[in-house]
């Protein structure tokens, strides 16, 4: 090991209650980013999962549609229209809409009901019965997570929705809602029912292309055929509601709000730290500088010393980060660690923790070797 | 005859500003010559300390010049004036500064580490000057787990294991006991005959005239007295002719 890393790792690691609180800073500030950055990714999976999971390669909505969960209806009479343009192969009304689900007890729970024709779009995850049974009157697809909200135990459960009986046929394991309101699967003209969406109108139209087709030009010829709808990619509607509940509703800038405080905090805890413990050694630093050591050796020392800190307290922290992810993952809201945000995590600590050695730098530049003399 | 490896000519240091102003140095001149053990003696606040600090290029002079080993410190900046001290001056201080969290073979090796030498070579350097002080077998053990004498001994080693030209020592010996301080100045002294190294030592402590080749007093910032000391006329008596310095 180089003697420099040597005297900054004995120097960080022999002040043990400097060195406990710096770690304590550290990890609190990473942690926190981690957790919001992670919230930021969990958030925005989990408000696009519907759209994840449909195989439509164009969404066609009414304009101004801001979410998958957006209200807004559009004629069902498009249907034709769309199926007729060149390159469409397939053109399937979705429906989606709030409803309410009467317990056995009698009490009503919101749920949020999806409709399709269970190919483009059907249940995944599935535990517990199979999406053929969905054809069968009645059945529909719950989510294991909301058994006790619904007041179902699993297959053959019976519940109302808007005074029809339904009964549960497919039991999924991870399907949640952000909103925390349960999804039900059904078929598509029952869903009509549940959520009061006539058959002249639906909520979407899934386009699927012929082989072969340019997914650009035949866009672009349904949106010239179209002029008061939307038609969008799967992935531009996958933005558009990530946007929307991100930015649009400022959770998103709750969030980063969040993590910025974090850095702050982090930042202010090791700058702080790291420059006690440059001036408790500046006597060091003198003796270095007296023996003819350059600047760029002294803040090696120091750099050291803020890098050891980054990578000791980035380690702690996400240690605990995969700890909350655990603690998560059931949860309506799971906190998310991708290998990107890891990547980036350590990153920003490294920098965070160079950043705070700014000031034990500048402090160390003004050392004035003639001190050891005096001391 | 003798190289002169630290030159003072017309040295004028002033410290502080304002009222607070000091005249700290005096058109000093000064050369300190190689194979010498050169002992500055003075009162409190004669301008010792600040001695040191311009001939070891840490202080500029307000005016004259200071020359190490041929090399003019005028008018360098910082960084040229600790290459200046890196490659030629060697430093003992009072209160030793060693690195308390670092080994003595380490504390050793730093003042190697700050010239670019590192691993086996400077491992070895290190063994080698600790061995020259009396501790090779202590290479391992930590500056506060030894004596006072010990850790002069750690430091001087650490002074010289770069070979430097001139090593300047603040008060060696004054933190010691008389045993210890006499022990300090025996290695010094033997460091000292090296005709290519100079020491300087800074004292107010009389016991280690007999150990010095020459003693320089200093009064108000000004030399008042260049004499020749008890191991000079020692050595004189012992050398032949032809060794003597002019």
């Amino acid at each position: 090991m180089p003697l420099n890393l040597t005297l900054a790792s004995r120097n960080l690691f022999h002040d043990r209650l400097r060195f406990v609180a710096t770690m304590v800073g550290i990890v609190f500030s990473v942690v926190l980013v981690m957790v919001q950055m992670g919230l930021y990714l969990g958030f925005g999976r989990m408000v696009t999962t519907v759209i994840d999971h449909t195989s439509a390669d164009l969404w066609v909505m009414r304009h101004g549609t801001k979410c998958f969960e957006d209200p807004s209806l559009l004629s069902a009479s498009k249907q034709t229209r769309v199926a007729a343009t060149a390159g469409v192969a397939e053109a399937i009304p979705l429906v989606i809409g709030f409803s309410g689900w009467i317990l056995p007890s009698g009490e009503i729970t919101p749920v949020f009901v999806v409709g399709s024709d269970l190919q483009t779009l059907k249940p995944w995850n599935v535990t517990e019965g199979t999406v053929e049974a969905l054809s069968a009157p009645g059945a529909v697809a719950v989510d294991r997570s909301y058994f006790e909200r619904l007041g179902v135990s699993g297959i053959g459960s019976k519940a109302d929705i808007r005074g029809h009986p339904v009964s549960v046929a497919v039991v999924t394991d991870g399907i949640r809602s952000f909103t925390t309101t349960p999804y039900i699967f059904s078929e598509m003209s029952r869903a009509r029912t549940y959520t009061g969406i006539p058959s002249t109108m639906a909520s979407y139209m899934l386009v699927k292309l012929s082989p072969g087709a340019d997914l650009e030009h035949v866009r672009r010829d349904l949106q010239a055929s179209l002029p008061d709808s939307d038609v969008l990619t799967s992935a531009e509607f996958r933005e558009r509601s990530r946007s929307y509940w991100l930015f649009g509703t400022g959770a998103g800038a709750a969030l980063f709000a969040g993590a910025i405080l974090g850095i702050i905090v982090g930042t202010v805890i090791v700058g702080q730290t790291l420059y006690s413990s440059t001036k408790d050694h500046l006597d060091e630093f003198a003796t270095l500088r007296a023996m003819g050591s350059s600047h760029g050796y002294i803040y090696s020392v120091i750099i050291y010393q803020a890098l050891l800190n980054a990578v000791i307290g980035f380690g702690l922290a996400t240690l605990i980060g995969f700890a909350v992810v655990r603690f998560t993952m059931s949860s309506a809201l799971p906190v998310l660690l991708t290998p990107p945000l890891i990547l980036a995590m350590l990153a920003l600590t490294v920098i965070m923790c160079v950043a705070s050695a700014l000031a034990a730098i500048f402090r160390v530049l003004r050392v004035d070797p003639v001190m050891v003399f005096t001391r | 005859m003798s190289v002169s490896v630290l030159e003072a000519k017309d040295v004028t240091t002033f410290l502080g500003r304002g009222a607070a102003q000091v005249h700290a140095l005096r058109d000093v001149n000064l050369s300190l010559r190689g194979g010498e053990l050169t002992v500055l003696m003075g009162p409190s606040g004669s301008g010792k300390t600040t001695l040191l600090s311009v001939l070891g290029c840490m202080l500029a002079p307000t005016s004259g010049t200071v020359r190490v080993c041929g090399q003019t410190a005028d008018g360098t900046d910082a960084e040229a004036l600790a290459k200046l001290r890196r490659d030629h001056v060697g430093f003992v201080f009072q209160s030793y500064h060693l690195f308390p969290t670092l080994t003595a073979a380490e504390n050793v090796q730093v003042a190697l580490d700050v010239r670019g030498i590192h691993g086996e070579e400077a491992q070895a350097k290190s063994r080698a000057a600790l061995e020259r002080v009396g501790l090779a077998h202590k290479t391992g053990s930590y500056p506060l787990a030894l004596s006072g004498g010990e850790q002069q001994r750690i430091a001087i080693a650490r002074a010289i294991v770069s070979d430097p030209s001139a090593i300047l020592a603040d008060e060696p010996t004054a933190a010691l006991d008389a045993g210890n301080g006499q022990a300090i100045m025996r290695i010094l002294a033997e460091i000292a005959k090296d005709p290519a190294r100079g020491v300087l030592v800074v004292t107010h402590d009389s016991r280690v005239m007999s150990f010095a080749d020459r003693i320089i007093h200093i009064e108000d910032g000004r030399l008042v007295g260049d004499e020749r000391g008890s191991a000079d006329a020692a050595k004189m008596r012992t050398e032949p002719l032809s060794g003597r310095r002019v």
